[in-house]
């Protein structure tokens, strides 16, 4: 019988409100989800069930009210502004709905850009850009912009720009909102690929059920709970 | 070195804004470098004015004279090296807008005075040879094409009648700052002149000039003379010659501040532009800061990357201000030498138009790069799509 992996993600308790004047929104009610590591996770639910949000306190990028974030044995939760930052630059990469390439830089520099927070030199930030590039079948388009790129091909610029770093985790939301049924396909088998041949654990928040398909286990967020497991 | 490629690029993403921006903070350091280099025209009196050069004049007012006796008597004040006088004239040479400074004036101590107006040995011996001799500058020869040897005819107006004058000489200026648009000729002309036609003005001049053994003297020497000259029908006032130019600019100070607030608020309306344009970029850009944010970008970057944008945009239009300040100098010199006969962009005005320049920018980049460093990331995300 296989062993369970140790999980890479800890989440206890964690709740999460929004303020809109005097009226305090809940967004996420006492949370507690564990991700393995290797695991390739999909949070489903209707729009402003929370999911998108869980994904950024996860990530690093939005705080809980109350709760504990465990990352690879760090409590992010009780990270300063700066210590996040640090933090994320080494451990997370970011896949958008809408790709956040930067629009005047080329594909190469894009997936350049996490690496010059490194002390790696030129060429090892080089060789490193064109092993992700390689990764997401690229290569052939580094001095492209992205103006130049088809939605599938930024969205494969943003994963390599996720990858090259070669994070701890990697959060995508919607990752393929934005892109036509190819596309997505292609999108989402890069992914997988990412999971089932470099090991990397994937949290990724959908509404796309095909999308989802491809994860180990779907988790679903209704009004800031989370409710059920799908293996 | 990649930072600098990102801000450049950025900085030129909307080129017809860019530009529209960068043409704004040119023009903007082409005025105020214009208006600077007239602010320092009006001194340039008082800064060219030389330290053991004294000004006695009336004691009443620079309109009223001195009788032409007190030359001999000044001469004989311990420290004194050197006398000469002279008189405004205010001629007119054909047209009042022809206007140009001329003097009557003792020409051979006086060219000894002011060794700033340089001119050729033979030509000095031809000036106080001929009664009739004038000397001009060159600036003004050029203007009214004069060549040694022409007669030039000037209508008085504080002496009336038609002055003829042989220019004898051409001085040219020692330094770049020396006026080379003034008019000069023998007090001796005219005096001889008044003594015939309106004798109760002659044998009067307007200033005496005086050299000095030492400058360190100038007190004790300015002292001696108007002491010498006190309870008499016609006493002296003696000062320094920078003292005596001050007291011109003074009279006229109103205009000078008045200038120098329009050159400040010429840069205040641009670093209004500035920073409305750079508030604009910064609102369309929020999510690229959450972008780099996210990857780990920290807000001393985001803040490098919208400072950098600003001075890039705000530079390039000081410089090309700055380039553009030197011939539009040279035009003014040149078309409108009567008005400002020296017209030099010194080095300080460079370093101040890049200074406003780089003002501009920092003060228009500070909201944006307050929003930009301190904008939530997940609240920078939502604003793309």
């Amino acid at each position: 019988m296989e062993k369970a992996k140790p999980p890479i993600v800890e989440i206890t308790n964690l709740t999460k409100t929004y303020r809109r004047g005097v009226q305090v929104i809940p967004v996420l009610e006492e949370i507690t989800l564990d991700i393995a590591d290797g695991e390739f996770l999909a949070l489903m639910g209707p729009s402003g069930s929370g999911k998108s949000t869980l994904l950024n306190i996860i990530a690093g990028i939005d705080k809980a009210d109350r709760g504990a974030v465990n990352v690879a044995g760090v409590d992010i939760s009780a990270l300063s502004e700066t210590d996040l930052a640090r933090w994320r630059a080494i451990n997370v990469g970011f896949i958008f709905q809408f790709y956040n390439l930067i629009p005047v830089l080329t594909a190469f520099e894009n997936v350049e850009l996490p690496l010059l927070l490194t002390t790696l030199s030129r060429s090892e930030r080089r060789e490193h850009v064109e092993t992700a590039l390689s990764i997401v079948n690229l290569l052939d388009r580094v001095d492209h912009y992205p103006s130049q790129l088809s939605g599938g091909q930024q969205q494969r610029v943003a994963i390599a720009r996720a990858v090259v770093t070669d994070p701890t985790i990697i959060v995508a939301d919607e990752p393929t909102g934005d892109l036509d049924r190819v596309s997505a396909e292609d999108v989402l088998g890069l992914m997988a690929r990412l999971n089932n041949e470099y090991g990397k654990t994937i949290i990724m928040v959908t509404h796309d059920p095909r999308a989802a398909e491809k994860a180990h286990v779907i988790r679903h967020l209704e009004k800031g709970i989370l409710n059920n497991v799908h293996s | 070195m990649f930072i600098l490629k990102l801000l450049t690029r950025n900085a030129f993403r909307h080129k017809l804004r860019s530009i529209l921006t960068i043409t704004g903070v040119a023009i903007a350091v082409l005025a105020f470098g214009l208006l600077r280099t007239l602010v320092g025209l009006w001194y340039l009196g008082v800064e060219s004015s030389n330290a053991s050069r004294l000004v006695t004049r009336n004691a009443i007012s620079i309109i009223f004279t001195l009788p032409i006796s007190y030359k001999d008597r000044i001469r004989q004040v311990p420290g004194v090296k050197i006398v000469s006088y002279g008189n405004w004239f205010g001629g007119i040479y054909i047209d009042e807008k022809n206007f140009f400074p001329n003097f009557a004036v003792d020409p051979g101590n006086y060219l000894e005075l002011y060794p700033e107006f340089v001119l050729p040995p033979d030509q000095k011996k031809a000036v106080i040879l001929d009664r009739k001799a004038a000397v001009v500058g060159r600036k003004l020869a050029d203007r009214f094409k004069w060549k040694l040897g022409d007669l030039v005819t000037l209508k008085g107006t504080i002496f009336p009648g038609q002055w003829e004058f042989i220019v004898r000489g051409i001085y040219r200026g020692a330094q770049k700052n020396t006026d080379e648009t003034q008019f000069f000729f023998h007090w001796d002309y005219l005096n001889e002149t008044l003594k015939k036609t309106v004798p109760r003005r002659a044998d009067q001049a307007g200033f005496y000039m005086i050299g000095l053994t030492n400058p360190d003297k100038a007190a004790d020497v300015s002292v001696a003379i108007d002491r010498m000259f006190k309870n008499s029908l016609a006493e002296t006032l003696t000062e320094t010659e920078r003292a005596f130019q001050m007291s011109f600019v003074s009279m006229t100070e109103a205009i000078v501040i008045a200038i120098q607030i329009v050159s400040y608020v010429v840069i205040i309306i641009i670093m209004v532009v500035a920073a409305n344009t750079m508030a604009m970029t910064a609102r369309e850009r929020i999510a690229e800061y959450a972008t780099l944010k996210t990857l780990g970008f920290g807000a001393r970057h985001i803040a490098g990357i919208v400072f950098g944008e600003s001075l890039v945009i705000s530079l390039a239009g000081g410089v090309v201000g700055v380039i553009f300040t030197f011939p539009a100098a040279h035009w003014i010199e040149t078309e409108l030498s009567q008005f400002f006969p020296v017209f030099n962009v010194s080095p300080l005005t460079v370093y101040l138009d890049l200074l406003a320049a780089a003002t501009v920018g920092t003060v228009a980049a500070i909201f944006p790069t307050w929003r930009g460093a301190t904008i939530p990331i997940a609240e920078g995300l939502r604003r793309i799509g």
